[in-house]
């Protein structure tokens, strides 16, 4: 084997149609649903039961969100390196983003909750939950970033979880049929207590509040979920209902390792989106980019444009890596959060620049240069923001715990 | 000649030419002169310790090149030579170096680990790579990496990947000591890649054998908003040959050299012609700069300098010479990996070491997410670099991608340098601790082409 940073050549055919997909069917309704927030799109039912053909027909190559799965069992193909479930996943999200990031996120059954099941999940979970649309439920009115602080409650009474709290910023949470809602078991126990758990909707004592208008990808639901005396079977608790005081937060915080990658392909696909509209208006414009000739020597614009497509590729190559790192079960945590951070700001530095190098036209909703610079911006906070995503970063190359760089 | 342009300050000393002096400006220039004055010396007034490194380093030298061995010709002129192939492409996306890159890294990281990084600083100083260096890379294969098996070399197939590699773990040690161990290798590297069988068999014996020459790549010109596919040297055709005038810099060890690479514009386009040391017309001069000084930077004279019809390199339409520039850069990139490493691996124990406010300064957020930003943008410019190398090995167009490298070194390498020092506070400043030194390497990467290729 040797270094190679190409494209994986085996899923070319399915980034191939992830990009008609989005070009065909996500961009002719973008700006629609950008004006009609809250409204449903429809569209997506139709989409959605394509890419539920196509992965059962294996066709997708175990892409989408889901695919962050890690095998327990070695690799069948021996020593081989192995382009997996996780490249395809971040390379057809790549595309789907382009297309439209906040459509991607009201994809049905491919929600962020979806990745946390397929991460935790025991076999007969999995099982148990195929083919729901998961939304995901952490942040609280008082709680993000500090995701141990949780305050909403889980306390054992028979065989059932009595759920109190409230969560908000739940993507998807008005349209999702289940939430995976964040809970401690034991406030005093700290982060070792907290554990998800998968709550289906019409379950008595979870209602959905309200949603958020928000600046960006309007087309996907933001909603406040209320839990009063939400009572969910004790098997819908993912992974282990011990609290390991020694595993700390590890089991919890896991499904950021696979979900992370996934947030960057959304704002590299964002970012990409912009930079291709750019370059051909550039082009009209008579302002081309020439790769050999110094960029000093080119009009500030090309330079501009340079500098963005090479911030572009790093995040772009560093999210290859963090997938390709957890398709060879390779520990990528350090990569998740460097992909992420790198792709969070490179997003908004590219969609935003892009927006001022096309002057009012870009600026206009005439085109939606100016849209991806709104949608582009939660891409560097939720997930973890950029600054959560510095401390992981930070915290790992310097070797020090949460105590030590707080 | 007038006065009056002896009298404008600007032009000179880093002035803008757009500067005039007032009366008060002509008194202290008055002092100036008299400070600089030969009676100061005599009286014994100057300290002798400030002449030793500035006469050497700073004044620089220049001297006409000299002749120190006759390459002697052999080869059938109008035939090809022989070209490495291009590396298999998997098609797979994979970030791990093949067994016999690793290996080679492991020797060069041992070799960057024990004799470059401890002659660092003296060879910096000196503006010159010191002779154990130079031999024990002559040990290792550096020379001859780039060069195919059938001419004599190591290399099984096009070798930029490798080159990569290892001009990454050389930089870790010392990126001036990097060039100048790289220099003469680019050269043979160039001669397997565009050379006829005539050049390939009349140079490349030498660079096979015992006592390899000093050579260069020479391409960059002392010139504002320098375009290195727009070179001002020339090279007009005679009956038997070309002519070739032009100022060229950064060459390294041209001092030493034997045998330059230089880029020159024919007929419209840029073109590499093989230059002999010891050709009439031909003059070297220091030109120290603020880093990669342990290269021994040069600028190359050539006032109608006569060269032979066969002393084209590759072909005269352009695309070696291009070519040459991509690779080049990418040889630049690896060099800024290497040493924006040897930064995060100098910085992450210090912060932590450091105290301030009665706890380590890594501590804090600040200095913190400094570091956490320079893994961050060190391992993007390092897949970056690795995706140009990968292509060009595999034989693809790789313009773009190392354009894209390129400017992830440039700037983040820079910015990398910068907080670097700025980590370590005044301590960053003083020669005490390399940094200091990495910050003035680093400010090379966009600047230079040529001098060393992979």
């Amino acid at each position: 084997m040797a270094i190679n940073l190409e494209d994986p050549k085996k899923f070319r055919p399915l980034v191939g149609q992830a990009h008609q997909v989005a070009m065909n069917m996500l961009r002719p309704i973008s700006r629609k649903y950008d004006r009609a927030e809250h409204a449903y799109p429809k569209e997506l039912d139709m989409l959605a039961a394509m890419i539920d053909g196509l992965s059962d027909s294996g066709a997708s190559e175990g892409a989408g969100a889901a695919g962050v799965r890690r095998d327990e069992k070695p690799s069948e193909q021996g020593a081989g390196t192995k382009n997996g479930a996780n490249l395809a996943s971040v390379m057809s999200i790549t595309e789907m983003c382009w297309g439209d990031v906040g459509l991607l996120l009201s994809m049905p059954r491919q929600g962020l909750g979806n990745s946390a099941i397929a991460s935790v999940a025991d076999e007969e979970q999995l099982k148990k939950f195929d083919g729901v649309w998961a939304g995901m439920a952490i942040t609280e009115p008082g709680t993000g970033s500090d995701s141990a602080n949780i305050k909403t409650t889980a306390v054992l009474d028979g065989d059932e979880y009595v759920i109190n709290g409230e969560k908000i910023y739940v993507t998807s949470g008005d349209r999702a049929d289940h939430i995976v809602v964040w809970a401690t078991l034991d406030r005093d126990l700290g982060r070792a207590a907290i554990k998800s758990f998968v709550v289906a909707k019409g379950t008595p004592g979870m209602r959905v509040d309200r949603l958020e208008h928000k600046l960006g990808i309007r087309a996907s639901d933001t909603a406040t979920i209320i839990f009063e005396n939400c009572r969910v079977p004790k098997e819908n608790l993912l992974g282990s209902p011990e609290v390991d005081v020694k595993q700390g937060f590890a089991g919890a915080m896991a499904t950021f390792d696979n979900t992370r990658p996934l947030v960057a392909a959304m704002a590299v696909g964002c970012a990409r989106a912009a930079l291709d509209l750019t370059r051909g208006l550039l082009a009209e414009a008579g302002t081309t980019v020439d790769y050999d000739r110094p960029a000093i020597v080119q009009s500030a614009a090309a330079a501009k444009f340079l500098q963005m497509e090479s911030d572009w590729e790093g995040a772009y190559l560093l999210m290859l890596q963090a997938a390709w790192m957890a398709d060879n079960r390779q520990p990528n945590s350090l990569e998740a959060s460097m992909a992420k951070a790198k792709a969070g700001r490179v997003g908004s530095d590219i969609t935003l620049s892009c927006v001022e190098l096309a002057g009012s036209i870009g600026y206009s909703e005439a085109e939606l240069l100016e849209k991806w610079s709104r949608d582009s911006k939660i891409l560097d906070i939720f997930e973890g923001t950029q600054q959560i995503q510095q401390l992981i970063v930070a915290r790992r190359i310097l070797g020090l715990s949460s105590a030590e760089l707080k | 000649m007038s006065l009056i342009p002896s009298l404008k300050p600007g032009g000179r000393h880093g002035v803008p030419s757009s500067e005039s002096r007032d009366p008060i400006g002509y008194l202290v220039a008055g002092l100036n002169k008299l400070a600089q004055s030969d009676l100061l010396d005599r009286v014994g007034l100057r300290k002798p310790a400030e002449q030793a490194v500035f006469t050497v380093t700073r004044d620089g030298f220049k001297t006409l090149t000299t002749a120190s061995r006759t390459f002697a010709r052999a080869g059938s002129k109008g035939t090809a030579g022989t070209r490495p192939s291009a590396a298999p492409r998997t098609g797979v996306f994979d970030l791990t170096p093949s067994e016999d890159e690793q290996m080679l890294v492991d020797v060069v990281t041992e070799y960057a680990e024990e004799v470059v990084r401890p002659a660092a600083v003296e060879a910096d100083e000196t503006c010159e790579a010191p002779e154990s260096v130079l031999k024990a890379s002559l040990e290792i294969g550096l020379p001859i990496l780039g060069v195919p098996e059938a001419l004599g070399g190591i290399s099984e197939e096009r070798s930029a990947m490798a080159g990569t590699l290892v001009a990454e773990a050389l930089a870790k040690g010392d990126m001036g000591l990097a060039v100048a161990t790289l220099a003469s290798g680019s050269v043979a590297t160039a001669l397997g890649l565009w050379g006829t069988d005539a050049q390939q068999q009349t140079y490349l014996p030498a660079f096979t054998g015992d006592d390899v020459p000093a050579a260069a790549l020479a391409l960059v010109e002392p010139t504002v908003l320098f375009d290195v596919l727009n070179p001002a040297t020339t090279a007009r055709r005679t009956a038997d040959g070309f002519v070739l005038d032009g100022v060229k810099s950064a060459v390294a060890r041209g001092d030493k050299a034997e045998l330059f690479v230089v880029g020159a514009e024919l007929e419209g386009k840029p073109v590499l012609f093989l230059v002999e040391s010891g050709v009439a017309g031909l003059s070297v001069e220091g030109d120290p700069s603020m880093g990669v000084r342990a290269a021994g930077l040069t600028r190359l004279t050539l006032d109608g300098v006569t060269v032979p019809a066969d002393a084209v390199l590759g072909e005269s339409d352009g695309s070696t010479y291009t070519e040459a520039v991509r690779l080049s850069r990418l040889a630049w990139c690896a060099l800024a990996v290497g040493t924006a490493q040897a930064v995060l691996d100098y910085v992450t124990p210090y912060v932590k070491e450091r105290e301030a406010f009665g706890e380590p300064i890594a501590h804090r957020q600040s200095v913190a997410f400094m570091v956490a930003n320079i893994a961050i943008e060190l391992q993007a410019m390092r897949l970056l670099t690795y995706k140009a190398a990968s292509r060009a090995a595999a034989g693809k167009d790789f313009s773009r991608e190392v354009a894209l490298a390129r400017k992830a070194c440039t700037d983040k390498g820079m910015q990398i340098g910068l907080d670097g020092v700025q980590l370590l506070g005044g301590h960053g400043y003083v020669k005490e601790h390399p940094v200091e030194r990495w910050y003035r390497d680093l400010r090379a990467i966009g600047i230079m082409e040529g001098t060393v290729l992979v």
